[in-house]
This record gives C-alpha cells, sequence and structure tokens, in this order.
C-alpha cells in the first residue's frame, strides 16, 4: 500500500496548492515596490520600512501582544484546574453545568460571546479597555486548554499518581511532582493555542473593548475593509514567518523528545530484562 | 479545602463570564428600546414581579415581520450547507491521500494540514481579495491564457464567500476523515477486490461507510462555525449575501438596537442547538463503538 496512485498523487498536490497558494502569494507581493498590489514593479523592502515606523500599527501589536502574554497564561491555569476537576474530581454540585460550560464556548458563534460579553461589561459599569479583553479571552481559551489538557489526563495512568500518594506525597506534591511532569506537553501546547487564538481574535475583542485600546486584528480589519493595502502585505508576511517557524521549531523540539523517551524506554527495557 | 479552591476558581470565572452574559442578552431580547445609554429599558428596575409583566416578544415579533432576518437566516443555512458540501468534495480526495501515503509522509502532512490553522484567521481570508478582485491575480490569470475577454466578478458575491469558507475550514474537514481512513483496515479492502468488486465498487461499499463517522464530524465541524461567520461574508461578500452574523454585527454597531441584536442572537443559538446536539451523539456513538 506504499505507492501513491496518480490520483492520489494529484489530489494531494492541488490540496496543498489550494492551502498555500493565496499565502505565498500574499508574502511574494509584499516585496512589490509598487502602491498597486496586483501588477508586479520589482522588489522592494519599503513596505516593511513603512509599516516599521506606522505609531498605530507599532502600538497596536504592543496591545496585542500583552492581551495574549496574559490572558494564555491565566487561561492554561485555569483550564488545567478545570481539566484537572473534570477528569479526576469525581461527582460534585453542578458537574454537568460545569462540563457543558467548558465545551458550549468551543461551538459558540463568536459574534454571540462577543455581544454576551459586552453586554456584561456595560451592565456592571466597567471601562472597556485591555482588561476587558484580556478577561474576555481567557475565558473563551480557557476552555481550549482545558480541553486539550483533559484529553491528556484521560489517557495517562492513575495508579502513579496513586503510588505517589501511598509514598506519602500529599495531593499537591503528587500533582506537582507525577502529574504536571507528565502532562506538561499538553500544558504547553495549550498555553500556545490560547496565545495564538489570542493574537488572532477579531470579533470578540471588536465587541470588548472601548476608544481606549485597539489590537492588530482590529487595525488590520479597519484597514482592510478599504480594500488591499500593500502594508498589511508586509504585516501578513510578517505574521506568517513567525507562526511557521513558532510550529516548525516546536514540531521538531517535540519529535526529538519523543525520540529521547523511546531511547530511555528502550534502556529501562534492557535493565529490566537483564 | 484545596479541592474546593480547585473547583469553585474556573466555576466561578465561566458563571461571570459566560453564564450570566448569557441571561443578559436573554433578558435584553425581551425588554424594549430606548434612546439612552445604554439602549434599552432594564428590565429588572422594579422588581420581580414588574421584570416578569414587562418581558415581551415584541422584538422576536419584530424579527418576523421584517423580512431581511428571515432572508438572512434563510441564506446563512444555505450558504453553510453549500460550503460544508464543497468542503467534502475537496477534502475528502485530500484526506484519503494522506491515509494511503506513505508512514513516514504523515506526521509531516498532518501538519503541513494544521499548520494553516495557527495562521491568522483574518489575514487568510483577506489573501483572497487580492486574488478574486476584478483586477485581481486570478483575472489576470485567465486573461492571460485566453480564457475571458472581461474580468469574472467574483469578489462581493456569494462564489467568493463559498471559496473562503471552503478554504478556512477544509483542515476541519480533513482531519477527522483522515483519522477514520487512517484506522481503516486495508485487507478488506483486498478482501472484496479478491472477491471480484470492482475498485470503485469497493470504495463505495467499504471505504465511504467505514469512514462515516468521520465524514459526519468533518461536515459538523465546518458547518456550525460557517452558520454564525462575520468576517468571510464583511470581506468577501458584497452588499448582496446576507449572513446572519453580519447582520447582528451591523445591527449593534450601526443600528445601536440592542435587544433587536439580542433576539437575532437568541435564535441564531437556538438553530445552532440542533446541530450541534446531533454532533455529540455522533461523537459518542464513534467513542462506543471504539471502545
Amino acid at each position: 500500500m506504499n505507492r501513491l496512485s496518480s490520483f492520489n498523487v494529484v489530489s494531494l498536490t492541488f490540496g496543498f496548492a489550494f492551502l498555500y497558494l493565496p499565502m505565498l502569494i500574499l508574502v511574494i507581493y509584499s516585496f512589490n515596490k509598487s502602491k498597486l498590489v496586483t501588477v508586479w514593479a520589482g522588489f522592494s523592502t519599503k513596505w516593511y520600512g513603512e509599516l516599521l515606523s506606522n505609531e498605530a500599527f507599532l502600538d497596536a501589536a504592543w496591545v496585542t501582544l500583552k492581551v495574549a502574554v496574559i490572558s494564555s497564561s491565566i487561561a492554561t491555569v485555569l483550564g488545567t484546574m478545570a481539566a484537572y476537576t473534570l477528569v479526576r474530581g469525581g461527582r460534585f454540585f453542578g458537574r454537568t453545568l460545569f462540563s457543558g460550560m467548558i465545551y458550549a464556548p468551543l461551538v459558540m458563534p463568536e459574534v454571540i460571546t462577543g455581544l454576551s460579553l459586552l453586554l456584561l461589561f456595560i451592565g456592571i459599569g466597567m471601562d472597556r479597555g485591555v482588561l476587558t479583553i484580556v478577561l474576555a479571552h481567557t475565558t473563551f481559551s480557557m476552555c481550549f486548554v482545558s480541553v486539550v489538557v483533559s484529553s491528556r489526563l484521560a489517557t495517562f495512568e492513575r495508579s502513579l499518581e496513586e503510588a505517589a500518594l501511598d509514598l506519602g506525597a500529599s495531593p499537591f506534591e503528587a500533582f506537582r511532582l507525577v502529574t504536571l511532569p507528565i502532562i506538561a506537553p499538553a500544558v504547553v501546547s495549550g498555553w500556545l493555542l490560547a496565545f495564538t487564538l489570542s493574537l488572532d481574535d477579531l470579533v470578540i475583542a471588536s465587541f470588548a473593548t472601548g476608544p481606549a485600546a485597539t489590537t492588530l486584528p482590529m487595525k488590520i480589519w479597519s484597514s482592510v475593509r478599504l480594500g488591499v493595502s500593500p502594508e498589511i502585505n508586509a504585516l501578513s508576511s510578517i505574521l506568517i514567518g513567525l507562526v511557521a517557524s513558532g510550529v516548525i521549531t516546536v514540531s521538531l523540539v517535540s519529535k526529538r523528545h519523543s525520540v529521547l523517551m523511546q531511547k530511555e524506554e528502550r534502556i529501562a527495557e534492557r535493565i529490566e530484562n537483564n | 479545602m484545596r479541592r474546593f479552591l480547585l473547583i469553585s476558581v474556573p466555576y466561578l470565572w465561566l458563571l461571570t463570564l459566560f453564564l450570566i452574559p448569557f441571561v443578559i442578552v436573554f433578558k435584553i431580547a425581551l425588554s424594549d428600546a430606548a434612546l439612552a445609554i445604554p439602549p434599552y429599558m432594564p428590565t429588572m428596575k422594579d422588581g420581580l414581579s414588574a421584570m416578569f409583566s414587562q418581558l415581551d416578544f415584541e422584538n422576536f415579533i419584530f424579527l418576523t415581520e421584517d423580512d431581511l432576518y428571515w432572508k438572512a437566516y434563510l441564506s446563512s443555512l444555505e450558504i453553510a450547507f453549500i460550503s460544508t458540501f464543497l468542503t467534502l468534495l475537496l477534502g475528502y480526495p485530500i484526506a484519503y491521500a494522506m491515509a494511503r501515503a506513505p508512514h513516514e509522509w504523515r506526521a509531516t502532512l498532518m501538519m503541513l494540514i494544521i499548520l494553516p490553522f495557527w495562521t491568522s484567521f483574518l489575514i487568510r481570508v483577506y489573501a483572497w481579495v487580492g486574488i478574486l478582485s476584478t483586477e485581481g491575480l486570478l483575472n489576470r490569470f485567465l486573461f492571460w491564457i485566453g480564457a475571458i475577454s472581461e474580468p469574472l466578478m467574483i469578489l462581493n458575491t456569494s462564489t467568493a464567500v463559498y471559496i473562503g469558507i471552503v478554504y478556512t475550514y477544509i483542515p476541519f474537514m480533513i482531519l477527522p476523515i483522515y483519522a477514520a481512513l487512517e484506522r481503516l483496515d486495508a485487507s478488506l479492502i483486498e478482501a472484496a477486490e479478491d472477491l471480484g468488486c470492482s475498485r470503485v465498487k469497493a470504495f463505495w461499499l467499504i471505504t465511504i461507510p467505514l469512514s462515516k463517522g468521520g465524514i459526519i464530524a468533518g461536515c459538523f465541524l465546518v458547518f456550525i462555525p460557517a452558520l454564525g461567520e462575520f468576517v468571510i461574508p464583511s470581506l468577501l461578500g458584497g452588499s448582496g449575501t446576507l449572513m446572519i452574523g453580519k447582520v447582528l454585527f451591523e445591527e449593534f454597531f450601526s443600528n445601536r438596537d440592542w435587544p433587536v441584536a439580542s433576539a437575532v442572537a437568541v435564535i441564531l443559538l437556538i438553530i445552532l442547538i440542533i446541530p450541534i446536539i446531533l454532533f455529540q451523539r455522533n461523537e459518542q456513538r464513534q467513542q462506543e463503538a471504539e471502545g
């Protein structure tokens, strides 16, 4: 079965061309000299220069980064707690409601989540700005973190925790010394997921913010509504480059990690056999 | 004590920032619009009994009377249905080819499917504006190879919205189908072929039924978010493309009619509950079949 038929080769080629060509075109045209985005007029990096001297974009980028770091960190803590309660917590009052509130935001249309949060913030008279965006982003991304972490928690041997408890560890020590190191990769990928969701979000941030804070996606949105602009192409290329190198690094590191783990397991097996 | 803290912190967080806001949306959907800030009549001002006597379905009745909303809901459903079907049509062969690819390629192919997920959604949609516009690259290319003599109007039509939805949501379709196809026992197809089944027939009789769970999951994963989509119809669809997410956004920010916007949201939620329940049933059945 290890030979691909020509039909499969064609569908893979077309599939990946469809997925990647639009982004590739965007990156290529960000180096276009002409202001007219679709006419090629020679190579130039001037749009990158203009972008980096554009205060408004830099401010928005800074706000976005701040929001993403803070909200994804809180979301990781809360999401891990929620996952732990769901998988290990046993029965407690309102468990069904709790798990419903974890899964509902994953399928909720962004416009509804955003609208409901805005009505809450106005209802309690809260000034809208960076803080309210952080609250909004934390709320939906903690649910994603919790799903990622609980799938890892569900698959690992509970006996390891029980062994630690039997050997005299307190429940918190057992969590810190046994559970946490094992679920760490899932916690890290949960954080990364929360971080990118926050970086990327336009709709919920537009509802949750006031005139005081503008995020990068909102800034991009207001300029792309007027059509294609070479500065946005340059900005998009930078973001695509960052994401691609980030994802590739993470996957290489985790691949090396799993290779090391396999090696250790083989050594352990050999010792056992001797 | 620690257990109590562990449960109560995320619980209270979600209660305050997820559940209560929904209650507020329901409440405002049932109250009257007012020319004030905030622009609605507070429903709970005069105590509980007065609150119930003040609640009314005026906004919902208004929604049924104005055919803008009917059209928006119907065309959202239509666009979500058609684009889910198109995504399936395009995604299935890709998932199939991935599952048939040599083992050492699969991790890389998976990563290439997931990678666009991590890239900004907004940027991926925006990339199509430059391709589909009348002076865009697609028109230039078609003109250059002599396929057209007049530029095609694609941007600002529903076609552009279909392309946008298929493009951004296709990984959601590919991944569950790939997962189902990868588990499929290849010897079943060999057996069918040995017994005289043609390749196409074996595909219809074995591969498709055995990947049904993945197909259903993929369709829901595309259909549910596509229904409430806001960015794609606003950026790629013109004023002629009505989608409910866009209507809600405009009702709220341009018309500042909060009660009507809330009523629109409530109805959208009610429409969404059906596919969400069906999706969960499908997932449960999958898990039972595995376990």
